[in-house]
């Protein structure tokens, strides 16, 4: 099985158990580096996949929360390097990690270096916000050589047209971004959500998965009726900045 | 940089760029440029394009951006001999003086040009941007001119340091939010601009103030200030006699750079932008973009940009806020890939200076930002005697009153 599947297959496990598949998002050594590993098994232990934030100085795409997740961060010295050499000592962390990373870091770090290094640790896709397909080429190239996937958004703006290419080029899953806007939305979800979702599920041939502005249980409970996974991302990174739970949170989320 | 572009390619792209036929299709200028943009803004960048495409160059949007420039900017902006600096020089200089245009400098050619093509694109309400406040304030009088909503991001330490456009901008009726994120300069603003721009790209039109970000940012912003180097180009051959030997702009994005030297690229004038050299040659001391950057992405485009190994954007130093940012337009980076324009920076100290110089011999405040072009001018007159020079007076220095009161004006005594 080549490593993007191994995320499918990690959904579809979720899915064929008559649950919605999680994926908690946190951002790399936030908020003490040396928590790193523990934060990280322990959101492992209570989802299907791990997205796994590289900070960076400049997130255009991200709320308030992940800003000041990814800007504390930096300040702490974490680096992709010391994110990768600490997955590298940890070995398997129980679930397969996707890492959802700007593209200057990874240009830094070298595309080839980049796929090498996390097919060694468990990483199995890249989530990369600012790289539009258009421009994706050279990375995907450099992933798919090692069977590494670069999983595709898609928006409520995405035209039809376009949102068959993107569906047709992810690895892994579909993510399906809830709102027009950053993330860590607070206002709810939107009205006409069910139809949108219900519309990507229809093109996509890998699992849909949702994410932006997912906070509760009411939440997950509405997604999971048209999605096949739910990210919950900024809603997380609170409760592990407030020193709680990051699992007993997850867990939670189903509780009805 | 010139060793990221074989010999021979670049003399190819130097050729398309004066051809016209630079961005190409994918909005590169050679290596740089590019469309690095979230998926949400895909449509939005695309309509947008479309819109340029379809306006730009038409002969009706022509016309009324011609006519705008003329009766309210108030151009062409005068050319102006300089007697007592050419003596104290030793050379023969000459002001293009954008700080003539309305609102004091020449971010209202592009903030004007934008406005015009929001309304025609049906846009229902403008963001913007600002480092230094001119290109907020520009942007807020477009606004206010064609009757759009208008909302500018600053940081706040731009805020503190230009205070005085924060209260122009207001009363031009723009609602301006303080940008507390990032390093609270030009680089947060704009990231924060995106990000107000991706939770409505339907009804937002962003009228981005340089030559820089995402296709079609950097060639738009080109077309539109280009005005300034044509017009020049023409006072020099009226006025003086002839093309310079040499003319100077200074650069942080590099909007007004890019709108002096691109109808210049053909002539047999010698480019130099100036960027700014801070306090000293460390990272995060200046913002000399070009001269000790590497190439990477930046808010939308690959270019030369200021960076650690990796690949963090580093925060910048400058007393003139509008200088003050980690990136450059893409041109630019192809501009000194080929050789074609050379880039060297001024440090704080020598701005002042040369701001005081300026005051004194020719009656001229000029911006913090501007400044930073006269040092490096009177630096290359002493070893080029005799010269005729063309300098880029981007702006006036107003603005920049609570950042000089703090500094004597014994710095530029010797020019008196």
């Amino acid at each position: 099985m080549q490593a993007s599947e191994r995320i499918t297959a990690a959904i579809s496990a979720a899915n064929n158990g008559g649950r919605t598949a999680v994926i908690p998002f946190i951002t790399a050594g936030y908020p003490e580096p040396e928590d790193f590993i523990a934060t990280l098994r322990d959101v492992a232990s209570a989802g299907d996949v791990v997205e796994l934030g590289i900070p960076f100085s400049d997130p255009m795409a991200d709320g308030m929360t992940i800003q000041r997740s990814s800007y504390i961060a930096l300040q702490k010295g974490v680096s992709l390097k010391w994110i990768f050499d600490e997955l590298e000592q940890a070995g398997d962390i129980g679930a397969p990690l996707v890492m959802m990373s700007y593209l200057n870091p990874l240009l830094a770090f070298g595309y080839e270096a980049l796929a090498a290094r996390a097919l060694a640790t468990g990483v199995c896709a890249f989530i990369v916000p600012d790289l539009p397909f258009e421009e994706s080429e050279e990375l995907r190239a450099a992933l798919e050589a090692k069977g590494l996937g670069l999983i595709q958004l898609v928006t409520p703006a995405t035209p039809d047209e376009r949102m068959k290419t993107l569906c047709d080029a992810s690895r892994g899953f579909v993510y399906a971004v809830t709102i027009t806007g950053i993330t860590g939305g607070g206002a709810g979800l939107p009205k006409g959500l069910a139809a949108y979702l219900d519309k990507v599920v229809a093109i996509s041939s890998l699992p849909v998965c949702a994410g932006f502005g997912i906070r509760g249980a009411e939440d997950v409970a509405d997604v999971g009726k048209h999605a096949a996974g739910v990210i919950i991302g900024s809603a997380l990174v609170e409760v592990i900045e407030n020193g709680d739970s990051a699992s007993a949170f997850l867990n939670s989320l189903f509780a009805s | 940089m010139s060793s990221l572009i074989a010999a021979d390619e670049a003399q190819a792209l130097l050729k398309a760029m004066i051809a016209g036929n630079l961005p190409d299709a994918r909005g590169r200028f050679g290596p740089f440029g590019g469309r690095y943009i979230p998926e949400t803004l895909v449509p939005a960048f695309e309509r947008l394009e479309q819109g340029v495409a379809e306006h730009l160059h038409a002969e009706d949007f022509q016309a009324e951006f011609r006519k705008e420039l003329r009766e309210w900017v108030g151009r062409p902006t005068a050319l102006t001999h300089a007697p007592r600096l050419s003596e104290r020089w030793g050379a023969d200089v000459w002001l293009k003086r954008e700080d003539l245009a309305h609102t004091g400098a020449h971010k209202i050619n592009n903030a004007i040009g934008q406005a015009l093509l929001a309304k025609r694109l049906g846009a229902k309400r403008i963001i913007a941007e600002t480092g230094a406040g001119q290109h907020g304030v520009a942007t807020a009088a477009a606004c206010a001119r064609v009757g759009l909503p208008c909302t500018v991001y600053m940081g706040a330490v731009d805020i503190v340091r230009q205070a005085p456009n924060v209260d122009r901008m207001r009363r031009l009726g723009a609602d301006v939010v303080a940008v507390e994120s990032g390093d609270k300069t030009l680089r947060a603003a704009i990231d924060e601009a995106l990000r107000a721009w991706v939770t409505d790209p339907e009804g937002i039109y962003y009228i981005l103030g340089s030559a820089v970000g995402a296709h079609p940012y950097p060639y738009l912003v080109r077309e539109l200030q280009s005005v300034i180097g044509v017009e020049a180009r023409q006072q020099m051959l009226d006025q003086a006699g002839g093309l310079p030997d040499v003319a100077f702009a200074c650069v942080g994005g590099g909007s007004n750079a890019i709108g002096l030297f691109y109808p210049m690229l053909a002539d047999d004038v010698e480019l130099i932008g100036v960027e700014a050299g801070g306090t000293g040659d460390g990272l995060g001391q200046n913002a000399a973009t070009l001269a000790t950057g590497t190439p990477g992405i930046l808010q939308g485009s690959y270019t030369i940009i200021l960076q650690d190994d990796d690949g963090q954007v580093q925060e910048t130093h400058s007393i003139s806020a509008g200088l003050d940012y980690s990136g450059v337009g893409p041109e630019h980076a192809l501009l000194q890939a080929t050789g074609r324009v050379k880039y060297i920076s001024a440090k704080d100290d020598e701005a002042l200076d040369a701001l005081q110089e300026l005051c004194a011999t020719e009656g001229i405040l000029t911006a913090l930002e501007t400044a930073h072009a006269y040092a490096a001018a009177r630096d290359w007159a002493q070893e080029n005697p005799g010269k005729r020079i063309l300098i880029g007076n981007s702006g006036r220095g107003d603005k920049d009153m609570p950042i000089l009161t703090q500094h004597s004006v014994e710095a530029g005594k010797h020019a008196g």
